[in-house]
């Protein structure tokens, strides 16, 4: 069974019956959409039930000549790590229609427009993920682009069209370089046995050290803006400040995944020598971003610049244990981009509500919202601890495997690291202090808490939350073998303990 | 006979249409030097199919004159649009384009 | 080891309490209470028995596990979540379970007037699962998870009436200064698993013997880090003052009975790391010995009363810690100490919060006096606390802190008389701010406010403090009697034999009873003989005014940490938006202006674009030209 192409029409079919409703019923549109994103997220959990866990070969490989002449194919496949990315995407967009669902209202556009936006994004979100053909995944990885320009450019607040052109204008630098560094494989594949975009194939390839260095950058590059590594984030606050909350949770929480997805999947399969010869600078740039970010968002007064902000220091999390090549680093940056989903998202969400409320993203507008609007509050709260990393809470977990993973290699990354987790503590605590706590700010008395749809989109991504904090094996048990599998390719294996280190 | 003369002829004239369209103002003198350049590489064009014996040369100068001549249908359109709107034909005039 | 499945019990019955009062909201305010009481007392109960059923067994078998399910598991990191109850753990155990009931019973009352009570019960329940998951996790990490969850209790308690913003900071600096501790077990975690390739403490306990001495003085280190977070020691123990900032109840069991011992508990806990790490072992001791004094020296300036109860706790808790950096004798009387000291200062914390109930939430001790006759049983029971404290003989801190200072003297050479000389200071100064408390606040004349109108508490508040009371009268007997914790505990800890005794415990209990009698005196002088300003004098020495600031320790975090990093975070925010974020608009600002010049060309003349086109036209043929000849 076609699964993964499957998936992939879902959401287009679903949009194809958007584009057919009248324009004026908008409730119908929203329900389509919703139910949509429903079926899509049924499909994938039936997928994902039948997923061979043990099994580090691709899963679910369809293969289907399509430009023939310039050996292109149409190929999926996917393993533990897009498995749980998939997962992940399939099942925020749901919670992101509901969340969102006024959000289209201001926008430039129909209501229409918005969501069929969403759907084409999503089926995107799956392709890019369950890609195996390199040409498949770049026309895949630029194509999305398109959506979410015009999702903010479209839909967003403020300087929305800046915000979105200075995103566009970011990726399409980073995929350019990509681009030249996949013809650049594509020529050397024909002088080495026949034009191929496959990836297998092509992680066979015999190149100089030189030629893969070069490669390496072009690929990681664009992954290092996608994910945003510092310095190349700047896109992403102003990014994050104009998109509708439900843009920014499938921005952060899905497409900058794609960043740290493709430096696994093909930075490190494709060039592992060049990967090797990076790998102490890319660490030092991720904790760079780890506390950097986490500075930055202490110092931030606008709510959404400042979950921006932390998740660039989330993602110098998941960078490092990418690199520091250990068993928990690996497992736990894989674990991290999933956590990190849905922390974010819950961060998006209910911050959203509060914007929308209040009608203002400074953080200084909030107070005492405690008192007025208890349920939202605490649930703003939950989603801060989630994104500190509160042992309990799914992010912990993720976490500490990428500080002890990265420890047992590189134990001075892991001790400046190790810092970002004091100033989490501060850069949620502050503004849930000028938020939630204090007085409350005139102008807020008569805020409205939570509604029932609202409170029905948030409760899985925190039940997600708390539940994989207690119990998170099953998704261990899945993303285990992918990443002992990537690291087995690479040829490291785990530092034995060592008695009689006397490190510090 | 000797070729070359041809090809000092057909300088000459390419020179002078060349410096007509830059100087001068008037639309349809400009029009007219550029016709006078196209048939200044015409009678180049024949002279290198004389000198080389085949007819290469001389099919390419019938392409040229037909293309000179949709030039022409299309070029005195304009100018005659223009002349209508702005009571002058000087090229000067039509700057519109710069913004 | 014994295998149990009745453990988890212990921490599911307030769990459960937590969640369901959280998620019922309102519908529970009327029963919630009520419920959260039952189930602390349900788990105290289970304590119970299994203690019944620990007494049974031998020595050997009396550790029991139980495992709930596998919790991580990454190549060779496999956590499970497992709990471990032994002879050391079932002690904090019942201390938790009992104390808390206790204080479950006094909110009952002391926040009948909160509409929300319920909320306050289910952070109460919340604190009391954490606890019970700290002590009875088996593994580091899983006591990590304990150990931030009493971390998130304790900011939600202390910032239970956040609407101030006083509370509000008070606790989040008191998160961000446990999360600087948690960060120590982070590295301590970290390094145990490294080098050991475990972090289960049966696990480490296996393992240190072959381990390097460096990596387990990391180790120890970094324990400390986080138990001078967690227990409030110097240097990290500015935020338990501020933390007072929650509704009494709340300061009695977590910041004086139950959470702020935790770092004493991680410190016996690693006990087979110290003892083979003698450098972390001495910075314990200097760490217990320089808080000791430091919070015996601010307690003796603060007129707010539960600030000065506050700076007592943390007083009392170096001692713990010296006494638990004492190596193996010091672990049995360092434990005993922290159960007396949770009897009689959690006793004397409900004694102030009955105090500030019947005078209008009044907390300045200069405006009390002459309470004894309006508040007897609330005296009383003080009372009996304070004779506790001051290790008055019979009363439980008698038999605990003697036996520290004992120890302290034991300790051999010059380290053994400066430890043994500090202790017995800090008694002395113990006694002088305990007993200024009780003088300024139930002897002398009134100083009231005119609107207080002091008056009994309830039954429900008082019956608690009268249990405390008793156990700080008698905890102290029955621990020690015939040897019975250290005995008790025995099993856990290496025992290293006798040591050689510089001083005799008859000597030793004479010179803390002097000190206390000096440090009575002093205080009686003062405060009995003298006049009680209502105002706090201002014409007083830099010593008091340096101590009423707590010896300037918010001053020089401010100094040192917290301006730097707000101007760090200021230049950081500007270098973003300037330079990096500068660098990319630069590049989008060089490509439009390099358009913007270049079409000064496109002037719209076509003879100049005809111009152009001939000088580009020569210019290439001039350079075929060149290039062919």
């Amino acid at each position: 069974m076609m699964w993964l192409t499957l998936l992939m029409v879902l959401p287009l079919a679903g949009s194809v019956v958007i584009v057919s409703l009248p324009k004026a019923n908008e409730k119908l549109t929203k329900q389509v959409a919703l139910a949509t994103t429903l079926i899509v997220m049924g499909v994938t959990i039936a997928m994902a039930v039948g997923f061979e866990r043990d099994n580090v070969e691709l899963q679910f490989v369809e293969k289907y000549a399509w430009i023939p002449s310039f050996g292109i194919n149409y190929a999926l496949g996917i393993d533990g790590l897009a498995l749980v990315l998939i997962l992940m995407s399939t099942i925020l967009a749901p919670v992101v229609v509901l969340a969102s669902w006024n959000e289209a209202h201001g926008g430039r556009w129909s209501v229409k427009t918005f969501y069929i936006l969403i759907l084409v994004l999503e089926t995107m979100m799956i392709g890019v993920f369950a890609a195996t053909d390199l040409f498949l995944f770049y026309v895949i990885f630029e194509a999305m682009l398109i959506p979410v320009y015009f999702l903010i450019g479209g839909y967003g607040t403020g300087e929305r069209s800046a915000a979105a052109v200075k995103f566009l204008i970011y990726s399409l630098f980073g995929g350019l370089l990509m681009l030249a560094s996949i013809i650049a494989l594509y020529v050397m594949s024909g002088a080495q046995g026949g034009h191929t975009f496959d990836l297998a194939a092509l992680s066979n390839l015999e190149m100089s050290s030189t030629t893969q260095n070069f490669l390496f950058l072009g690929f990681f590059i664009a992954f290092a803006i996608k994910a945003p590594l510092w310095p190349l984030h700047t896109w992403l606050p102003d990014a994050a400040e104009s998109a509708t909350p439900g843009t920014s949770v499938l921005l952060l929480g899905v497409l900058d995944k794609v960043g740290t997805f493709g430096m696994i999947r093909y930075c490190l399969s494709l060039f592992p020598e060049a990967s090797k010869t990076f790998t102490p600078a890319i660490l030092v740039l991720a904790v760079i971003s780890i506390i950097y970010g986490a500075i930055l968002a202490i110092g931030q007064r606008d709510l959404k610049r400042l979950i921006a902000f932390t998740s660039i220091s989330h993602f110098g999390f998941i960078t490092m244990g990418i690199f520091a090549m250990t068993s928990q680093s690996q497992s736990g940056a894989t674990l991290y981009m999933f956590n990190h989903g849905f922390s974010t998202a819950a961060l998006f969400l209910v911050g959203g509500w509060m914007i929308s409320r209040r009608g203002s993203s400074t953080i200084a507008d909030f107070g005492g919202l405690q008192r007025v609007t208890p349920v939202m509050a605490w649930m703003f709260f939950l989603a801060g601890m989630s994104s500190l990393a509160l042992p309990g809470l799914s992010s912990f977990v993720s976490e500490f495997l990428v500080l002890v993973g990265t420890f047992t290699r590189y134990p001075i990354h892991a001790i400046i690291a190790t810092f970002g987790i004091v100033l989490a503590a501060l850069y949620i605590l502050i503004p849930v202090q000028k938020a939630l706590h204090g007085p409350t700010t005139p102008g807020n008395e008569n805020l409205s808490d939570l509604n029932l749809r609202e409170k029905i989109a948030i409760a899985p991504v925190i039940a997600i939350i708390v539940v994989l904090g207690f119990y998170p094996s099953p998704l261990l048990k899945v993303i285990n073998p992918a990443a002992s599998h990537v690291i087995a390719q690479f040829g490291f294996s785990d530092p034995e303990p060592n008695l009689n280190s006397g490190d510090k | 006979m000797n070729a070359a003369n041809y090809l000092y002829l057909s300088a000459l004239l390419f020179t002078i249409g060349a410096v007509g369209v830059v100087v001068r103002r008037n639309a349809i003198v400009v029009f007219m030097c550029v016709e006078l350049m196209l048939n200044a590489a015409n009678l180049s064009f024949v002279t290198f199919s004389r000198i080389n014996g085949d007819l290469n040369g001389q099919v390419i100068a019938f392409f040229t004159m037909v293309v000179a001549a949709c030039e022409v249908v299309v070029g005195l359109a304009i100018i005659v649009t223009i002349y209508r709107s702005r009571r002058s034909a000087s090229v000067d005039d039509a700057s519109l384009l710069k913004r | 080891m014994m295998t149990s499945n009745s453990l988890v019990y212990l921490i599911a019955l307030p769990l459960a309490g937590a969640v369901i009062l959280l998620l019922s909201g309102r519908r529970s305010d009327k029963w919630g209470h009520l419920l959260a009481t039952a189930l602390s007392a349900s788990s105290f109960f289970v304590g119970l028995y299994q203690l019944s059923l620990m007494l049974d067994r031998t020595n050997e078998e009396r550790p029991i596990t139980q495992k709930l399910f596998e919790w991580i598991s990454v190549g060779t990191f496999k956590i499970d979540a497992g709990l471990l109850l032994d002879q050391l753990s079932i002690c904090f155990v019942l201390l938790i379970t009992g104390v808390g009931t206790l204080i479950h019973i006094y909110s009952i009352s002391y926040m009948s007037h909160d509409p929300d009570r319920r909320r306050f019960f289910a952070f109460l329940n919340l604190f009391i699962a954490s606890m019970l998951l700290l002590v009875l996790g088996d593994s580091y990490l899983n006591l990590y998870v304990g150990w931030e969850g009493v971390g998130l209790a304790s900011y939600l308690l202390i910032g239970f009436w956040n609407q101030k913003p006083a509370y509000a900071t008070a606790s989040k600096k008191a998160f961000v200064m446990n999360r600087i501790g948690d960060m120590g077990l982070s590295f301590a975690i970290m390094i145990a698993f490294a080098t050991m390739g475990t972090v289960s403490f049966t696990g480490v306990k296996a393992a240190a013997e072959q381990t390097s001495t460096a990596a387990l003085t990391g180790i120890g280190i970094m324990l400390l880090v986080a138990a001078t977070g967690k227990s409030a020691q110097f240097p990290l123990q500015a935020w338990l003052g501020d933390a007072m900032a929650g509704p009494t109840p709340v300061s009695a069991l977590i910041h004086a009975a139950t959470m702020v011992t935790a770092g004493v508990y991680l410190i016996t806990r690693s006990n087979f790391i110290f003892d083979a790490a003698p450098t972390a072992q001495l910075l314990v001791v200097i760490v217990g010995a320089i808080t000791l004094m430091f919070g015996a020296l601010i307690g003796t300036a603060k007129d707010d009363i539960k600030k000065a109860l506050a700076a007592s706790t943390m007083s009392q808790i170096g001692y713990m810690i010296l006494g638990a950096g004492l190596g193996p004798v010091g672990y049995a009387f360092a434990i005993m100490h922290l159960l007396t000291h949770g009897f009689f200062k959690a006793g004397m914390f409900l004694g102030a919060g009955s105090v500030m109930h019947g005078m209008n939430d009044e907390v300045n001790m200069r405006k009390y006096g002459a309470l004894r006759k309006f508040m007897p049983i609330t005296f009383i029971t003080f009372g009996l606390g304070y004779l506790a404290i001051l290790g008055v003989p019979p009363f439980a801190g008698f038999y605990s802190k003697d036996m520290i200072i004992e120890t302290a003297f034991n300790a051999g050479g010059i380290k053994g008389i400066i430890l043994g000389t500090v202790t017995l200071l800090g008694a002395g100064i113990t006694a002088f701010y305990m007993t200024r408390v009780m003088i300024l606040t139930f002897t002398g004349t009134s100083r009231w406010d005119e609107e207080a109108h002091p008056h009994e508490s309830p039954w429900l508040m008082w019956l608690p403090m009268a249990i405390l009371a008793v156990g700080s009268v008698t905890s102290g007997y029955l621990l020690s009697s015939g040897d019975a914790l250290v005995n008790w505990l025995s099993p856990l800890f290496e025992d290293h034999g006798e040591h050689e005794e510089l001083l005799s415990p008859i000597i030793v209990s004479t010179l803390a009873l002097t000190m206390v009698a000096i440090g009575i005196a002093f205080a009686f002088i003062k405060y009995s003989l003298n006049e009680v300003d209502e105002v706090a004098p201002s014409d007083v020495s830099i010593f008091t005014k340096i101590a009423r600031q707590d010896l300037m320790q918010d001053r020089f975090n401010e100094a040192v940490f917290m301006r730097p990093g707000q101007v760090l975070t200021e230049v950081l925010v500007k270098t973003d938006e300037v330079v990096i974020d500068g660098a990319v608009r630069g590049v989008g600002r060089a490509a439009l202006g390099s358009g913007a010049s270049l079409r000064g060309i496109q002037s719209g003349f076509v003879r100049s674009y005809a111009m152009l086109i001939l000088i580009g036209a020569v210019a290439l043929v001039a350079a075929i030209w060149v290039v062919v000849q």
